[in-house]
């Protein structure tokens, strides 16, 4: 496709467009500037309009210029394969939002024709990267989530490896009892079916369990990944496409609550030593061996706490509901349960209504004021109750409700302090490498320390061994709408290491987490993206000749999508990658590229623009906007025929973590007055899609902001805005403001015109 | 893929009832998977409910965001198509190769030819109640759904149009798009599996008759707040109240406003809590001198939702009471009394505001609305628990909140392709 380019123009004039623009100046553009031909049409959406341009495409035109409505409309009709389309956005971005007939209007139409035409020309179509690859799922968690995820990925015909610590199968369910009720009428208890679990799990041949096993090492990349399996001594080396990660939890170290009475009574014990005491048909009281005939529930035990567990463990209220009925059934025992809300949402209020019904249980909410021994048990004091004053309570036993703590907590904790280490020693000299050996030690003693073997995926990336932590150790999604959105791809969270969850919400999160892990394995296959630009064939190229060895895109690569040599020079891996443009973003150099979408590509759309010398023309501004949110935005605000300044020009960009710095010093030297980036939100409750991308476009903004003001340019002129896509009622005055402020205060780009 | 009305035998591996964002990401991550997907959605958009929505908790992000991002994997998948204004009128055959046969309603807009220009609406001359704002503004009787309708395309409402008494949009419309002859089409889909996600719909509050619904203007429900206070909702963003446009600068929460109760819904919406939480942020937000209370029984914010809890309860104009509301009583000026007992302290308290939002439950549509699938399993409330072939996903399952709903959806896919014949 870099041969000849074929391009035609097609500007359609509905909608509008015909009545606001002087379409024949229009078409003067292309082609005293390009040598472009064009053809318009009053309605290119219809049939006579598409068969037009497929009839040019027989003829031989192979790059499609459309001028007309949003790439975001329309995008059937316009879909012509093997041939490049480019959309202009003469509807929503000049002739919904701007006035009709205004001598700015037309200059705004004419310049996006040039950029339009420009795009094509460079753009090439992309050959996607292809290789033989593996399409075994490895599931690394034996318990009921790590079960589940094999089962469903082996019944959508998958082969799967599943590597489980504990020389058996099962995890914490098969030391329950029963389990909390999870299909109507959610009266009763149910039995665990864990077993047959286990069983369906060892007679399917597309499974291979492996058990007092751990995983040594993982390298590679999605497709390609080489885990090295530890087991009783010796090592395998196995070849998986994806991976799930379903290692659970352990329950929260009672013995910091000393104040609740663990540890200082051998009555005080926790839910799951409950749990597992009467699985073994024994409800007794651990100091006198005797029956246990009143026990007494304390929820959130170190949760919802800031000295312990902040959050919330989810399902400890119905694990408690659940008991309270052990101890009614197996002793004809009085359960009480101490409260700070009864958490049974949706159907388990059934549940929770069917245990009320129960007189042998009484609930309360309550303030635990003391947990102490008495001749006859242990006595519980209550305060803050529903009864308008504090009690206290004789019991045989005390059952503490402690929370879920993910296995990942300790290792990001080690991970996370050894990050903050490297950061002190990067302030100072040798900073750089002492820090480097520093990570590299801690991946070394996490995952190589003599025999034992502390992480759970051990990658190999530079970027690190580990799921990144999103809060309290859970390596969780921080998006709402995509649970299963993970931050290396091809590598998914599922059941309780990723959210506090009970046994049904895990074989579903199980089930979820395996689609994810056979889609995964069937986009790559194609060489095609995962979430959340899917599909997509495109992947950067990295002209390594030209590498300075800085590490920004290494470093700056929000999936870790890039591995380093010795020297520092960047090692792609293509299946890791998301095609944001984080890294083209990064460099320096401007080596990474896209076939689609590049620095060049850019950089000439914003050379191509016509920048008046005479400022009644009016100055000119850039808008740099995320494809995602911003503009989205843009076109809303049209639709709701709002105005914004003619003067800016919108370039869409995939991500503005993928904005080149140099596309600012592109901008100022043809006399651009101003620029403007528009993306998602960045911070805690990030939104940006590719994690860090609005974030990392705001740092570097800064620094170029320091280098302006050394050109005596004013930092102003280049600014990030973080625009939310539901209001795009404030894009006229966010553009307003930005240019006004410019206009007043600065005046135009002194380097105008040289 | 584009909307079309298709001809010929169609067939897919999964069919997908409801476009909401259950059935949405089930449809969208099991095409993504590689298998061919049908979603017939009864509205004339997909989105659902949430696009109704301001925000979600606990970031407070903007539902939009998520729904674009599924749209535009819509747009560049050939391997998913979707029909609007369908409703599925009988299923045949069984797990494995169900034919379904499916009725798609007139638009009376052609979607092969509409641009959405808007002219036909702007010449309309009838008005009608405006259903994405909960019938609190109108619309014209032609209109377009909202400002991210997916499809873009306008649509009549039958139901008010003059039809050939007036076809002003007809001489209006530069591209032919309206057709008033439009006729039901009725197409059948065979499919190795179904999910179903047709999704819920509040409870109707003018049962709760003692919270004043429907007698007092300035009580209103949590679907209504939503729409108050986004931009595109009737009064463009600013929360008001009904009976006079003004500012509510004390406002009241009514948790579990039926439900939790045997006379209405037994049980718990599951997302209310923090749903009225999130809605008393965006009061402080508009009006940051008002105060907000919420009457609860428990506050439901499991895991990290906690966190969302943590940080409503610090701010100090959100108070948090105890108590199950009894009753609404009529104040002056259109003022109303809450009337509730404090459970901690016992007594019985009388609180005077400007406006009352009722926490209403999600109820399943399937409740009272009827899928002609003999197989179906479904609980006393109507939620739709899995049998072999067919698997249900968002609240059409259990009530939840939207991460566990794009959760158990993705499962749904998964169950739905292990169908397939490859």
């Amino acid at each position: 496709m870099s041969d000849e380019k074929n391009i035609m123009l097609y500007i359609c004039t509905g909608c509008d467009i015909g009545d606001s623009l002087d379409i024949d100046k229009l078409k003067e553009v292309a082609d005293e500037d390009f040598g472009v031909e064009s053809k318009t049409h009053g309605f290119l959406c219809g049939e006579e309009g598409v068969e037009l341009i497929k009839k040019d495409i027989e003829a031989g035109v192979n790059t499609v210029v459309i001028a007309a409505c949003s790439p975001r409309v329309n995008y059937d009709t316009f879909n012509f394969p093997d041939v490049i389309v480019e959309r202009v956005n003469l509807r929503e971005h000049v002739v919904w939002s701007h006035k009709p007939k205004d001598p700015k209007t037309q200059m705004l139409a004419e310049d996006y024709i040039r950029m339009g035409i420009v795009k094509a020309q460079k753009m090439e179509f992309p050959e996607p990267y292809k290789e033989e690859i593996s399409k075994t799922v490895l599931v690394i968690g034996g318990g009921v989530t790590g079960l589940t995820s094999a089962l469903e990925a082996s019944k959508a015909g998958y082969d799967v490896v599943l590597v489980e610590k504990e020389p058996e199968l099962g995890g914490w369910v098969k030391k329950f009892k029963k389990l909390t009720p999870a299909d109507p009428p959610f009266r009763e208890p149910k039995e665990p079916d864990v077993n047959e679990k286990i069983r369906q799990v060892m007679e399917n041949d597309k499974i291979k369990v492996y058990t007092s096993a751990q995983i040594k090492s993982i390298s590679g990349q999605p497709g390609l990944f080489d885990a090295v399996i530890s087991y009783n001594g010796s090592e395998e080396q196995v070849r998986v496409g994806s991976i799930i990660v379903a290692v659970g939890w352990e329950p929260y170290d009672a013995t910091k609550l000393e104040n609740l009475g663990y540890g200082k009574y051998p009555d005080v014990i926790t839910n799951v030593q409950f749990e597992e005491m009467v699985s073994e048909g024994k409800l007794i009281v651990p100091s006198t061996g005797k029956p246990a005939k009143k026990v007494a529930f304390i929820q959130c035990a170190g949760q919802r706490d800031p000295e312990h567990l902040p959050y919330c463990s989810s399902i400890c209220c119905m694990v408690s509901l659940k008991q309270a009925l052990y101890v009614r059934e197996m002793n004809d025992g009085q359960a009480f349960i101490f409260y700070k809300d009864m958490r049974t949402p949706g159907q388990y209020e059934d549940f929770y209504k069917r245990v009320q019904e129960d007189p042998g249980v009484f609930l309360t909410k309550g303030e635990i004021k003391g947990v102490s021994k008495t001749d006859g048990g242990m006595l519980v004091e209550v305060t803050d109750t529903l009864l308008g004053e504090d009690i206290e309570v004789e019991v045989d036993l005390v059952v503490l409700a402690v929370g879920m703590v993910p296995r990942l907590k300790k290792i990001a904790d080690k991970l996370a302090e050894a990050e903050e280490e490297k950061e002190e020693a990067e302030e100072g000299t040798e900073a750089k490498e002492e820090a480097t050996t520093e990570e590299e030690s801690v991946v070394e003693e996490v995952s190589k320390d003599e025999d034992e073997i502390e992480g759970i995926l051990n990658l190999t990336y530079r970027k690190g061994p580990e799921l990144p932590d999103l809060k309290y150790g859970f390596p969780d999604s921080n998006f709402i709408c995509f649970p299963y959105e993970t931050q290396r791809t091809a590598i998914y969270a599922a059941g309780p290491i990723r959210q506090p969850m009970g046994v049904a919400e895990s074989e579903e999160d199980a089930t979820g987490a395996a689609l994810k892990a056979v889609q995964a394995l069937e986009l790559i296959s194609k060489g095609a993206a995962t979430f959340p630009r899917v599909g997509d064939l495109s992947y950067p190229e990295f002209f390594l000749q030209r590498c300075t060895q800085c590490k920004r895109c290494t470093e700056e690569c929000p999936f870790g999508a890039l591995d380093e040599d010795e020297k520092g020079t960047p090692k792609p891996n293509p299946n890791r990658c998301r095609r944001c443009g984080v890294c083209m973003g990064a460099c320096p150099e401007r080596i990474i590229s896209f076939k689609n979408y590049n620095v060049d590509m850019i950089g000439s759309m914003v050379k191509s623009i016509h920048v008046p010398e005479d400022e009644e023309e009016g100055l000119r501004f850039l808008a740099f906007v995320c494809e995602n949110d911003a503009y989205p935005a843009f076109d809303m605000a049209a639709l709701n025929r709002m105005e914004w300044h003619p003067d800016v020009r919108i370039i869409p960009v995939r991500c503005l973590g993928s904005f080149n710095v140099v596309w600012v010093a592109d901008a100022l030297s043809r006399g651009i007055d101003g620029v403007i980036l528009i993306g998602c939100k960045y911070g805690d409750d990030y939104q940006c899609h590719f994690i860090r991308g609005s974030e990392l476009a705001n740092r570097r903004m800064e620094n170029v902001q320091e280098t302006l003001e050394r050109l005596a340019l004013e930092a102003e002129r280049v600014q990030v805005v973080q625009l939310p896509i539901a209001e795009y009622d404030k894009i006229p005055q966010i553009i307003q403001e930005f240019i006004e402020r410019i206009e007043d205060e600065f005046g135009p780009n002194p380097y105008k015109g040289f | 893929m584009r909307e079309s009305i298709p001809s010929g035998q169609l067939s897919g591996n999964v069919l997908v009832i409801g476009g909401g964002i259950a059935g949405l990401s089930a449809a969208l991550e099991a095409s993504e998977a590689g298998y061919d997907v049908f979603v017939i959605e009864k509205r004339p958009y997909l989105g659902g409910r949430v696009a109704q929505l301001y925000r979600y908790f606990p970031k407070l992000c903007p539902p939009y965001c998520g729904l674009e991002i599924l749209f535009r994997r819509i747009r560049t998948n050939p391997k998913i198509k979707f029909l609007t204004m369908s409703e599925v009128v009988e299923v045949n055959g069984t797990a494995g190769d169900f034919d379904v046969t499916v009725k798609i309603k007139p638009r009376y807009v052609d979607i092969a030819k509409c641009t959405a220009c808007g002219e036909c609406a702007e010449i309309c001359p009838v008005e009608r109640e405006n259903d994405f704002n909960y019938g609190m503004d109108k619309t014209k009787a032609i209109y377009l759904p909202h400002d991210l309708a997916f499809p873009m395309k306008y649509v009549i409402d039958e139901s008010v149009c003059k039809k050939e008494e007036c076809a002003k949009c007809v001489s209006v419309c530069k591209y032919g798009a309206i057709d008033l002859n439009m006729e039901e089409k009725t197409i059948n889909i065979k499919a190795d599996s179904i999910i179903i996600a047709t999704g819920w719909k509040p409870y109707d509050a003018t049962k709760l008759e003692n919270l004043g619904y429907g007698k007092y203007p300035n009580v209103i429900t949590n679907v209504m707040m939503e729409r108050l206070a986004s931009i595109n909702g009737p009064t463009k963003g600013k929360i008001v109240r009904p009976s006079d446009g003004k500012e509510p600068n004390i406002v009241a929460f009514v948790q579990c406003a039926g439900s939790r109760d045997e006379n209405h819904l037994p049980y718990c919406s599951a997302i209310c809590c923090l749903a009225s939480m999130k809605q008393a942020t965006y009061l402080r937000e508009q009006y940051p001198d008002s105060k907000v209370y919420i009457f609860y029984i428990d506050i439901r914010a499991p895991g990290r939702y906690e966190d969302f809890y943590t940080k409503v309860k610090e701010d100090e104009n959100i108070v948090f009471v105890k108590g199950k509301v009894a009753k609404i009583e009529e104040g002056e000026n259109g003022n109303l009394i809450v009337i509730a007992e404090n459970t901690l302290t016992g007594e019985k308290t009388r609180t005077e505001v400007e406006m009352v939002v009722l926490a209403t439950g999600m109820k399943p549509e399937l409740s009272d609305v009827k899928i002609p699938l003999k197989e179906i399993k479904l609980d006393d409330y109507g939620f739709a628990f899995d049998v072999p072939g067919i698997y249900s996903a968002g609240v059409a399952r259990a009530p939840s909140d939207v991460a566990s709903v794009v959760e158990n959806a993705t499962s749904a896919a998964l169950k739905g392709i292990q169908y397939a014949k490859r």
